[in-house]
Formats: C-alpha cells, sequence, structure tokens
C-alpha cells in the first residue's frame, strides 16, 4: 500500500503500477494458503510423500477444491452481482457430462480394440463403432451412438464441450431471462426450474447420456492404464489447485476496479446503474456466462476423481447446497466462498461417511448420517439471521483490530492513531 | 440557443389517477430552468418520463439536433444521449468509496468489455480529483459513501451527475438537507454548469430559486400552471392561489 503520509487536499497516491496480484494482499495471501495446502497435501500424499494421506482422501480434497471453484464462481455471480443462481451447479454437472463422455468412450476404444485384436479378420472401423456403442449403451438397451456423442472421441473437441455447452446454455437463458427483467425470486425459480428440467432430461434412457446409469468409470485415464490410482488421484489434486488458483485470480480481477463498481453496483440498485447509462442486461449476462463456463470446468474435473456422474448430480438441491456454502462462507469476498465450501462439504462427508460418532441420549441415539441435513439446515438459518456476513465476516475483526482508525481531522499525521494523539493526558 | 428537449402534450395516470397532464415544456441548450410546484405537482414524475423511467400514455419527447423520441429509448439509451439525472432522495452506491462511485460515473464507453478491459486512465483520476474538489469531497475521497452526511450524499451526487458530463442535466431538489453556505455553493455550481449546458433544477425553496435567477415553470397538476422569470410567476394570480397564497 502506498503510504499515507502527507496527504493533504488534493493528493493522490502515485498509480499503482505493479501487477495485479500484488496490489490486491488477499489474492496474495489465498494464492500462498492455497500452495502451502498443496504442498502439504503432496508431501503427505501416497504416491509422492510419506503415504499419511490415503488416496480416496486425495481425491476427496482434490474434489474439494473443484467445490471451491464453483463456489467462487457463485459468488461472483450471487455475492457481487446480486443474481441468486440456483442451477450453477447444472452447468457443473454439464461439464462433467462433456468430460465424462470423453473418458467412457474412449477407455471403451481400448478395450474393445484389445478384445477385437485377437480376432482373425482385423475389424472394420464400422463394427469397432459398434462394439463401442454397445458397451457403451448395453445398460439402456441400445448400441447406436446418439448425436450428442458426435465428438466424443476427441478429446480436444470435448474439452470445447466443457466450456462450451454451459458457456451457450447461460447465454440462452440468461439472455432471455435477464432481457424480460426477470429479477430475484422469479429467477431464483427459473434458474431451478432450468436444473431441475435438465436433469429429468438426462433421467430419461433415450437422451442419448445413460438415463439413471449416468457415465462411470471416469477414474480410469484413456492411455495411462498403467498407472496407479494414487498417482492419478494427486496429478488430479494438482489440476484442481491450479484451476482454482487461476479461476480464483480471474474472478478476483473482474471484480476489481470499476468493473467491481458496476457489478457492485447492479446488486445494490440497479436501476441506478441504468441511469448512468450502463446497460445492466449486457453485464448480468456478461457474469452469469463466465461464472457458467468456470463451473463446467470445476464440473469436469472434479467428476473424473469422482469416477461417476448420474443426473441426479444436477438436481436443484445441489445448486441449493451451493448457495448455502457461499452464505455460510460469507458472500461478497471471494475467500469466504472457498471457506463455505470447504468447512462445509468436508464437515458434510465427515457426517455422512459415518466419520462423526453418534450421540446416544439414552433414549435416543442421534445418527449424523440422519441429522446432519437438519444441522446444516438449522446452521444455515443461524448464520443468515445472526451473522450474515458468514465465517469470512472473521476476518474483518482481524482487520479491524490492525488498522487504525485514520477518520477524522485529529492530528498532524494521517496514518497516526489520530484520536489518541488528540487527546490531552 | 436550440431546442435541446421538447416535451409535448404528455400525458401519464397511475391507477387512473392523472400524475402528468397534457405537459409541454421546452428547454434550449444551454439554458438554466428552475421547475417549482406544490408537492404531488408532478415534477419528480415529468423526470421520470425524460429519464425513461416512466412511461407515458400518450405525447412525445423529443431530444436534440435530429428530434429523436425518447420513449423508444430504455433508460441507459437516455443516459448515454447525455442526459444525467440526480433523483430527489440522493442514491449514491453506498457501499462503495466516493472515488469508486465517481469513477462510475465518469464518461466512458459503457460496454462490459471497455470497462474491463480499460482500467485507471490517469486523466481518469485526475479529472475524478477536480470534481472532488469542486464538491468539496477530496478529504472523503477514501470514504465509503454510505458513511457520509445527507448533504454530502447530495453534493456526491451532484459530482457523479458533473462526472456525466451530459448535456442535459436534471437535478431533483438538491438542497435538501444543505446548511445555507452549501446552498449558495451548490446555485453556483448549477448556474456555472448551465454555461454549456441544459439544467433543469426542481427545487421547493424559493430563495435558492430566486438565486438561480432564469426562467421558472409552475408546475400544478402535472400541467403547466405559469412560465417566466420568477418575479412574473408569483404575480401570477393562479400561482398564487394554488401554491405561494397556501
Ligand atoms: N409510481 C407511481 N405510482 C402511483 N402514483 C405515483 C407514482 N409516481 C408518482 N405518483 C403520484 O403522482 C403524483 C405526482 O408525483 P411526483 O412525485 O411527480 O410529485 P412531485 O411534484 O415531485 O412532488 P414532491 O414535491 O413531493 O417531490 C403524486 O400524487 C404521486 O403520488
Ligand atoms: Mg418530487
Amino acid at each position: 500500500m502506498a503510504t499515507t503520509d502527507m496527504a493533504g487536499p488534493g493528493f493522490r497516491p502515485a498509480p499503482d503500477r505493479r501487477p495485479f496480484i500484488l496490489r490486491n494482499p488477499s489474492v496474495m495471501y489465498f494464492l500462498a494458503a492455497l500452495a502451502v495446502f498443496t504442498l502439504g497435501v503432496t508431501l503427505l500424499s501416497e504416491a509422492t510423500g510419506v503415504g499419511f494421506l490415503s488416496t480416496s482422501f486425495v481425491k476427496t480434497l482434490g474434489k474439494t477444491l473443484c467445490l471451491c471453484l464453483v463456489a467462487v464462481a457463485m459468488d461472483v455471480v450471487w455475492g457481487y452481482c446480486g443474481i441468486l443462481s440456483l442451477g450453477h451447479m447444472a452447468f457443473f454437472g454439464i461439464g462433467g457430462y462433456a468430460i465424462g463422455m470423453w473418458l467412457m468412450y474412449a477407455r471403451t476404444e481400448i478395450i474393445v480394440a484389445e478384445s477385437l485384436a485377437a480376432s482373425v479378420i482385423p475389424p472394420t472401423p464400422d463394427e469397432v463403432r459398434d462394439a463401442i456403442g454397445s458397451q457403451i449403451f448395453g445398460v439402456v438397451g441400445a448400441s447406436e451412438f446418439p448425436w450428442v456423442w458426435g465428438f466424443a472421441s476427441s478429446l480436444p473437441l470435448q474439452l470445447l464441450m466443457v466450456v462450451a455447452v454451459p458457456g451457450l446454455l447461460a447465454l440462452v437463458f440468461g439472455w432471455l431471462a435477464f432481457r424480460t427483467r426477470v429479477a430475484g425470486v422469479y429467477l431464483s425459480i427459473l434458474t431451478q426450474a432450468m436444473t431441475l428440467a435438465l436433469a429429468l432430461y438426462l433421467f430419461q434412457n433415450d437422451s442419448g447420456l445413460r438415463g439413471n446409469n449416468g457415465l462411470s468409470g471416469l477414474q480410469n485415464i484413456p492411455g495411462y492404464g498403467e498407472t496407479s490410482q494414487d498417482v492419478i488421484s494427486i496429478a488430479f489434486f494438482w489440476a484442481s489447485a491450479l484451476a482454482l488458483a487461476l479461476g480464483y485470480v480471474l474472478f478476483a480481477w473482474v471484480v476489481s476496479g470499476k468493473m467491481g463498481s458496476v457489478v457492485r453496483g447492479i446488486r445494490d440498485n440497479e436501476a441506478r446503474v441504468r441511469f448512468l447509462g450502463y446497460h445492466v442486461e449486457s453485464y448480468k449476462l456478461f457474469i452469469f456466462t463466465l461464472t457458467a463456463v468456470v463451473a463446467g470446468i470445476a464440473g469436469a474435473l472434479y467428476y473424473p476423481q469422482a469416477g461417476i456422474i448420474n443426473p441426479a448430480e444436477l438436481a436443484p438441491i445441489a445448486s441449493i447446497y451451493l448457495a448455502v456454502w457461499v452464505a455460510v462462507g460469507g458472500r461478497g469476498r471471494l475467500y469466504g466462498a472457498v471457506i463455505g465450501a470447504a468447512f462445509v462439504s468436508l464437515l458434510s462427508s465427515w457426517f455422512t461417511g459415518g466419520g462423526a460418532p453418534a450421540i446416544n441420549l439414552g433414549f435416543y441415539r442421534i445418527q449424523w448420517t440422519d441429522w446432519w441435513l437438519i444441522l446444516l439446515g438449522l446452521s444455515f438459518v443461524g448464520v443468515t439471521l445472526f451473522a450474515p456476513k458468514g465465517i469470512g465476516g472473521l476476518f474483518d475483526l482481524i482487520a479491524e483490530r490492525r488498522t487504525p482508525d485514520r477518520t477524522g481531522d485529529y492530528g498532524p499525521n494521517d496514518g497516526a492513531w489520530r484520536k489518541e494523539e488528540g487527546r490531552e493526558e | 440557443m436550440s431546442t435541446l428537449l421538447e416535451v409535448s402534450g404528455v400525458s401519464v395516470s397511475f391507477d387512473g389517477f392523472r400524475a402528468i397532464n397534457n405537459l409541454s415544456i421546452q428547454i434550449a441548450e444551454p439554458e438554466l430552468r428552475a421547475v417549482i410546484g406544490p408537492n404531488g405537482a408532478g415534477k419528480t414524475t415529468f423526470m421520470d418520463i425524460i429519464t425513461g423511467k416512466t412511461r407515458p400514455d400518450e405525447g412525445r419527447v423529443l431530444w436534440g439536433e435530429k428530434s429523436v423520441s425518447l420513449l423508444s429509448l430504455s433508460e441507459s439509451q437516455i443516459a448515454r444521449q447525455g442526459i444525467g439525472r440526480k433523483f430527489q432522495k440522493p442514491t449514491v452506491f453506498e457501499a462503495q468509496s466516493v472515488r469508486e462511485n465517481l469513477r462510475m460515473s465518469l464518461k466512458n464507453p459503457r460496454g462490459p468489455f471497455d470497462v474491463l478491459l480499460a482500467r485507471g486512465k490517469p486523466d481518469d483520476e485526475t479529472r475524478i480529483d477536480e470534481i472532488a474538489a469542486e464538491i468539496g469531497l477530496t478529504e472523503a475521497l477514501g470514504r465509503r459513501a454510505g458513511e457520509l452526511s445527507h448533504g454530502q450524499k447530495q453534493w456526491l451526487e451532484v459530482g457523479m451527475l458533473l462526472a456525466q458530463d451530459p448535456r442535459l442535466l436534471l437535478v431533483d431538489e438538491p438542497a435538501a438537507g444543505m446548511t445555507p453556505a452549501e446552498r449558495e455553493h451548490t446555485t453556483d455550481l448549477l448556474k456555472r454548469a448551465a454555461q454549456t449546458r441544459a439544467v433543469v433544477v426542481v427545487e421547493h425553496d424559493m430563495e435558492f430559486v430566486r438565486r438561480l435567477n432564469c426562467k421558472v415553470t409552475v408546475l400544478h397538476e402535472g400541467s403547466v400552471l405559469a412560465e417566466g422569470s420568477l418575479d412574473h410567476v408569483t404575480k401570477n394570480k393562479d400561482v398564487i392561489d394554488v401554491y405561494l397564497g397556501r
């Protein structure tokens, strides 16, 4: 920070030409914390360290980082821009499906190639494709490749789908909704309807995405059949950490400066922003689409670690949880979203995974697998009512204690404890 | 002096209640115009119509040399045509600093990508400092707008209006909550702005209007009751009856 010495009327600190990250201490702290965490996990993992952390736990942590990334996106769209989207997990799921299609296709292709290699007559490409088709779609009683699998054989194209499909869906949906100035509760309901419709569509067998079976075996990375899961898990953990770091910096940049002013202005009083000449709908559309794309990327990193994706992942409740994480962590600050997502999702897997000991009240045994959701609901209500700033609000207490009160007209020096100086002992 | 804004035959009803009734007003450029009238006369609604907040039931609102109809434009398009507005109840972005409020208002390209990519021009910061000095908020530039007093918020909104560099300024009750000295400063500021632009000021305070020393339009029940110099309109029998006489 520039010194505030000698701040007189008309004084202005020289324009800050340092890189964006250095100018924003909170971004720097976050990246440092993430780096330390990544290093720690690396040193404790089975593949690259002492083996203190099991492979499945490394996967849980990697998945958590992806959830943090989608939570950061949610915070930008809700906490900064004021659009309470309850559909962002749909974009996350679409990203997962997009990468899952390639993973399933390419792996099945290898298996089919191996089994057909033994045959006397070399198989024709059509035969190979049919064999892959019946392998993948056998569970839904089909063997034809639906049109949505058109690009599934190509990794680059399917990676493009990871960003293009959520992006286009968000663009079209957002354009229709914002243009007619649907806002507030109505918009939230509309986003819920969108994710519900998508989930119901995917549940159908003839949607071409294996209905309620979803896509599975995603943890097996084609071409790395020999590589053991502990190595794959740490590789995905690193990729997730990198994605979170990049996404965090991207969003911190977007919500800084004048763009951040306009976006927060839209949240607080969108009519006023209009009268300043800004086309509010374009800004909303931009934020909605950008966050949807990042959600898709987060999903594409999450599901290979989860191993399976099915339509239930796109259920409306998933997007509501996302909002709860951000609220618990503290919306309107990016690190708050990260804290909320990490804290609640890890706690949730501890409780629902049987990690938490059941409490015996004598007359009743509290089984956390049943009671966790109620606890979560109650804490959400509690946070909303009593700590609207969420967990992230605790950082304000620290910051307030550290920085002296620089307001008022006392004393000679702008950086000093002016009121203290002005007081006569 | 040419006509910048022409409002003609405009009417608006809210649930059957005629707030604006066949209203016609012309504003030239440059011009300083005061609009007075009792509570509920339709002064704010008049501004709502020009800025696109309220769509009139009938009538025309034409703007500029090309006589563009403002009725077919959205709020943000109208603002970009060069019409700036200060609201009756000061509306600034309370969660943001005074500097951020002014920076957002500065006349610059308004598209999302323009705003995202064009960052921190040094000229902009110089301009912000000039405006802050003019509205007496230099010391407060780093403070949150929500911490300002009512009068200071009024100033900030006037500053935001100046930052937009509009051709037409619509100023709704700028002096409310200001000390006499501040009022005087406000009149100077508005008069100076009106040397090169059109400025329409709604105000209840007669002393304030007198100091503006400009053409006055008296509104009553949604239409023009009288128009002319302050002395001229205050002598008007109708005006005395409905407004001053009470
Ligand atoms: N959106 C609205 N819905 C219903 N009635 C409205 C609306 N806006 C204004 N009115 C009515 O229109 C009339 C004119 O209101 P307006 O705010 O324009 O008056 P004004 O001249 O600005 O008064 P004041 O001096 O109190 O600010 C009032 O009777 C008001 O109640
Ligand atoms: Mg009014």
